[in-house]
């Protein structure tokens, strides 16, 4: 390990703010970002699927609570929901003693389930708008096979709702990757996190804002690119022939 | 071409040295609130403390109005050289990195660092091996900030918070073990605070200088040297007519 850093801060020589300390920082920014939105993500969409069909209820007491959940969370900004989680749930009576605090006591939970309520709710939205979408004429030509109302969910309805959903999903997860800037306000050392030391540190904000931009360019790109992959993918049949 | 060079460059050196030489009546003076009892806000809002006193009285003394303007630490110096502010009074330690920057006046204040933890907790000492594994609040780009991340770094977990409000709130919470800060400062929010109880951990800490420099100062931008000097002869004057004292005891009373 000894090493390594020496042979980094030989490549290094001379750079006072980008020493192999200051890239680790960096580095653990990047694996802290990718893993909190990732994980936030990955859990918000599986959310996001029942409660989008949900959503589209005929019952009133289904539909409206769900409506309710993603009005709130798609009409509050992030920050606020964060700062609620993280500095508001210390003041529920006998939270250090439940079984929750282990969890709550650091940041990066507080923070997930920021992220992953948030994106839970946006993403329902858009799912739940691609559903209604569903061509009247698929919906009765499954009636017409005799499909059931689970059966045509799954075959017909879905299927067609989450390609149609693609576009804005991607959206979705490129604006929640830049949503995350806001978790080093709760002491979290993602990637805006480690900018902010190197910042207040070395009193550069240039090197170090201008840094951690590029590397968030190189993840939306990434991002974007693997999007780009699965529509020509799954929506090859809507491509024109020639 | 050439003597176009020397013309722009001689009334470059002219414009600079007009900009060297302007003198201030109206002195901005940058300051990161809260931090008891060096800066704060009254219940009734008004800003005050330490630094705000002696800083009003000096700009007295100096003959110029003064104008407190609010500023997050992390972005206190960043501020001064962008003109935000033409000073900075904020408890900011004097030390070799941010001389490369700003302008310091002469110390006027020089407060130890102190580790400070809940009084139930267990913590005796401030060794690696006793804080290994352990949460460490700090206010980041501190010096105590600097300490903690070069000494315990590899160790323990190290919190940084943007104000000390945000510390205090996630040590009452129990999400921090212990907190590295000013030893006025956490003798205010920490000791005397009515919500919990609080410990000193180990000694109050001033060394090595590196980090711990020689106590606070007011920065200003290089150039500004004539305005550093007229507020140093103010400090000079306040010091021997007793005001400083004063000041010193309306904030921190008698010294322990």
């Amino acid at each position: 390990m000894l090493d390594i850093s020496t042979w980094f801060n030989d490549i290094l020589a001379g750079n006072l703010i980008f020493t192999a300390q200051t890239l680790g920082y960096y580095w653990e920014g990047l694996v802290t970002t990718t893993q909190l939105v990732f994980l936030s993500l990955v859990i918000g969409l599986v959310m996001a699927v029942p409660l989008a069909v949900l959503r589209g209820s005929k019952h009133q007491w289904i539909r409206l609570p769900i409506y309710l959940y993603t009005y709130v969370f798609r009409g509050t900004p992030l920050l606020i929901q964060l700062y609620i989680i993280y500095y508001g749930v210390v003041f529920v009576d006998g939270i250090q003693e439940s079984f929750l605090w282990p969890l709550l006591r650091e940041a990066f939970y507080p923070a997930l389930i920021a992220f992953t309520l948030n994106t839970a709710a946006y993403t329902t939205e858009i799912f739940h708008g691609a559903i209604k979408a569903t061509a009247r004429g698929e919906i009765e030509a499954a009636r017409a096979y005799g499909m059931s109302q689970n059966l045509m969910m799954r075959r017909i309805i879905l299927p067609s709702a989450f390609r149609r959903a693609l576009p804005a999903y991607g959206n979705e997860v490129i604006f929640m990757l830049h949503a995350s800037a806001i978790a080093s306000v709760v002491t979290l050392m993602d990637l805006t996190g480690a900018a902010r030391f190197v910042y207040a540190r070395y009193y550069a904000p240039f090197e170090a804002f201008l840094f951690v931009a590029a590397i968030y360019l190189c993840l939306t790109f990434a991002i974007l690119y693997f999007f780009r992959f699965l529509e020509k993918k799954l929506l090859a049949h809507l491509r024109p022939l020639s | 071409m050439k003597k176009l060079l020397t013309v722009s460059l001689l009334g470059l050196a002219i414009a600079a040295t007009t900009a060297q030489a302007r003198d201030y009546d109206h002195v901005r003076i940058g300051v990161d609130v809260p931090y008891e009892p060096m800066e704060y806000r009254t219940p009734e809002g008004e800003l005050t403390g330490f630094d705000i006193d002696l800083g009003n009285e000096l700009c007295e003394r100096v003959g110029v109005t003064c104008e407190w303007i609010e500023q997050e630490w992390d972005g206190i110096v960043p501020g001064l050289l962008a003109r935000n502010y033409d000073a900075i009074m904020s408890s900011m330690t004097i030390n070799d990195q941010r001389r490369q920057t700003v302008l310091f006046s002469d110390p006027y204040f020089t407060p130890p660092s102190a580790w400070f933890a809940p009084a139930t907790s267990e913590l005796e000492e401030t060794t690696k091996e006793s804080l290994e594994g352990k949460t460490i609040g700090v206010q980041r780009g501190t010096l105590q900030d600097n300490y903690v991340t070069d000494m315990y770094g590899n160790v323990a977990d190290i919190n940084r918070y943007s104000t000390a409000d945000d510390m205090v709130l996630d040590m009452e919470a129990e999400r921090l073990d212990i907190v590295f800060l000013d030893y006025p400062v956490g003798k205010a929010t920490l000791i005397d605070s009515e919500n919990r109880d609080y410990q000193v951990v180990g000694e109050k800490i001033t060394e090595p200088k590196e980090y711990f420099g020689d106590g606070f100062g007011i920065a200003f931008r290089q150039r500004d040297e004539a305005l550093a000097e007229r507020f140093n002869e103010a400090l000079d004057e306040v010091q021997q007519d007793g005001t400083y004292d004063e000041i010193h005891q309306k904030y921190f009373g008698e010294e322990e």
